[in-house]
């Protein structure tokens, strides 16, 4: 793996020099294919666009699920088109990018939601942020804890050990639970704080949604976190959460798209769209989900290229949505799509960085 | 190879000087290829440790040696030490050998010493079976199958029937996931490596080695003990360095079941964390150039907890080998 990772940052130059050769006038072959590296959790839709704009249009693109921090790593050596991530790049790591500006495009949206096995409670469990918080903190230890009971007034709950599972492998998932938890919690916000690991103050981790989905459903008293796609998939229990407004919300693609919208209509001209939509105002909005965005520089150097993966962004972003429900991810919000499609506009083609 | 049996058509002397000549660019060529190949290897291993270990180095620098001695691990904050990873390796690849051992040990007996003939090929492959199940087929099985089997039997055997839960090996909650869990599954794991070669070993024993035991009226027992042992005693030591090398490097398995938290715990029910797990779960998502770096740093780490564990190991065999000669 470190020999193929050294071999790619080796490559970066040539690469570079090739594009900008391009750039220099010189006319690439019309079958030019798209490459991008990045997030696994957009990957089923990703894909699915990617063969259906093909389909339609004969431009191959072609993406490698290698993981968002993978992503954004190729991006910035200037070793794929455009790349794909669960979190937004931090200022840093956007300045250390070798060619220029980045814009963020958000494409669909994910929410995570809490899964667990609690013996003789069959309809869904109610939380709030902050008793999901200290559950995660190790704080509140037992299932008939006094603040669980009383957020669950109609639900016997059981005399038993709460067993925390949590990702041990870094994870978009990660980053947006964590967000979450930061957003609603003072003392998770100053203890593990957010990221796509974190220093987990209690139980133990498990490998991949799957891993953790494994260890709930086998293990009586436990709570995990998982993607809404894969517990809908996978017919897990998950909790209703209160959000910001007060009401439980159960996660759906509605609930989920409900959140951006909330966000949307409070979100200033300049934004750079690297934006969190955690404990969303607004009514009917799903509080743990986020963007996942697809990154690509300002100053498209190749103009050809950065042409081709204009009119794919824009495809997506207007016809995108339809498919995106299908296959369990929230598409974005009208009033969002056309702001998005002006932002396209500031790219430029052909420049030098 | 070159003398053969050629016919010679010249007279005697003008023949062996063209073949020799002829020979000599040839053996020249030959030797040179095979030296560049001979060196190629362990050029390749210097420079992928020269590599990981200059990737690993801001990591190095910026913790010291407390990146070896602490116990904390916060990507967030960018704090990195690997105790628990290199604890966690160390005890998980020991406990797998602890109890493979034994076990491989009475397999190779069984087959070389006492099984029937018609049994020993089937239930040799079989064993050796045992190294061709993929890696993350073992997790899976860890997983839906031992999990359970050492959480609902096993775990309340050892704590209540043979009081072992009064101990500090084996207090706290049993969950599942835990150091425990990883020694077993690394023990199944390495047991055909072990069985294997020791089953060798024991069959290269001399007969004659076996008939003067007995010649002196030892039992089965004391031959085996006096005179089989004793001679392979090099051979099965090698067979379970092979056996704890594969252990120390082993991920997939490990990685879904230990449990993955930064704590070094008396207690091997307590969930725990490897090197190669800790690479394999963050490498993918990791951003942070410190953080890349510590990862590194683990993988040069585990690199050159390996390289010890094998001088050890060559040392231990040499000189357990040089006592027997003195012996024998």
């Amino acid at each position: 793996m470190f020999v193929v990772a050294l071999g790619l940052v080796a490559c970066a130059p040539s690469d570079r020099q090739a594009s900008d050769t391009a750039a220099g006038g010189v006319a690439a072959s019309s079958g030019v294919a798209l490459t991008g590296a990045g997030a696994t959790f957009p990957y089923p839709i990703y894909s699915k666009w990617f063969s259906d704009y093909a389909a339609r249009t004969g431009v191959k693109i072609n993406y490698q699920s290698i993981g968002s921090g993978g992503g954004i790593r190729q991006l910035a050596e200037g070793t794929v088109d455009f790349g794909a991530t669960d979190s937004p790049m931090k200022d840093e790591e956007m300045a250390s990018a070798k060619g220029g500006p980045i814009l963020h495009v958000p494409t669909v949206m994910g929410a995570v939601v809490a899964t667990y096995n609690v013996p003789g409670v069959s309809q869904p469990l109610k939380l709030t942020g902050e008793v999901l918080a200290d559950i995660f903190l190790g704080r509140i230890r037992q299932w008939d804890d006094a603040r669980l009971a009383a957020l669950n007034p109609d639900v016997t709950l059981p005399n038993r050990e709460i067993l925390v599972v949590h990702r041990s492998d870094g994870s978009g998932t990660t980053y947006i639970f964590t967000d979450y938890l930061s957003a609603v919690s003072p003392a998770w916000k100053s203890g593990p704080g957010t990221g796509k690991e974190v220093q987990w103050p209690a139980g133990l981790g498990a490998k991949g949604n799957e891993g953790v989905a494994g260890q709930v459903k086998q293990t009586p008293g436990s709570i995990g976190y998982v993607e809404l796609a894969y517990a809908k998939q996978n017919r897990l229990p998950f909790a209703s959460m209160r959000n910001a407004s007060g009401e439980y919300v159960q996660p759906t693609i509605e609930s989920v798209t409900a959140a951006a919208a909330g966000v949307a209509q409070q979100l200033p001209e300049s934004t750079d769209y690297r934006i969190s939509i955690v404990n969303a105002p607004g009514k009917g909005a799903y509080p743990i989900a986020s963007f996942t965005w697809i990154i690509l520089y300002q100053n498209q150097a190749d103009a050809e290229k950065g042409q081709k993966l204009l009119d794919f962004l824009r495809w997506a972003l207007r016809e995108g949505g339809s498919s995106a429900a299908a296959l369990d991810y929230a598409p974005l919000p009208a009033e969002m799509v056309a702001r998005l499609e002006q932002r396209l506009g500031t790219v430029t083609l052909g420049t030098r960085a | 190879m070159i003398s053969g049996s050629a016919p010679e058509p010249a007279g005697p002397a003008d023949g062996l000087a063209a073949r020799l000549s002829g020979a000599g660019v040839g053996d020249a060529a030959y030797r040179t290829a095979i030296t560049f190949f001979a060196v190629a290897v362990p050029i390749l291993l210097l420079l992928i440790a020269w590599e990981v270990g200059l990737a690993g180095w801001p990591a190095f620098r910026a913790f010291g040696p407390g990146f070896l001695a602490s116990s904390t691990w916060d990507p967030v904050r960018g704090v990195f030490g690997a105790a628990p990873a290199i604890y966690g390796t160390i005890v998980s690849s020991i406990l797998a050998l602890v109890i493979a051992t034994p076990l491989a040990l009475g397999v190779a007996l069984f087959l070389s010493e006492f099984a029937p003939p018609w049994l020993r090929q089937p239930v040799a492959f079989l064993v050796d079976l045992l190294a061709a199940v993929p890696s993350v087929v073992y997790g899976l099985w860890g997983i839906f199958v031992l999990l359970p089997v050492l959480r609902e039997h096993v775990i309340p055997f050892l704590r209540d029937t043979l009081h072992l839960g009064a101990t500090p090996l084996f207090s706290g909650p049993a969950y599942g996931p835990s150091m425990f869990a990883a020694g077993v599954i690394l023990a199944i794991m390495v047991l055909p490596y072990i069985s294997s070669v020791s089953r060798e070993v024991l069959l290269a024993v001399p007969r004659s080695q076996r008939e003067a035991a007995l010649a002196l009226g030892a039992t089965r027992w004391e031959t085996i003990r006096g005179a089989v042992l004793p001679y392979a005693r090099s051979g099965i030591l090698g067979g379970v360095i092979l056996g704890l090398g594969r252990a120390l490097g082993e991920t997939m398995a490990v990685t879904m079941l230990i449990g993955n938290t930064h704590q070094i715990s008396s207690s091997l029910l307590a969930p725990s964390y490897t090197m190669a797990s800790l690479i394999a779960n963050e490498f993918a998502e990791a951003t942070g150039d410190l953080h890349v770096s510590a990862l590194m740093a683990v993988g040069f780490t585990l690199f050159c907890l390996t390289l010890v564990v094998n001088a050890l190991a060559r040392w231990l065999v040499w000189r357990v080998t040089r006592d027997a000669g003195a012996t024998r």
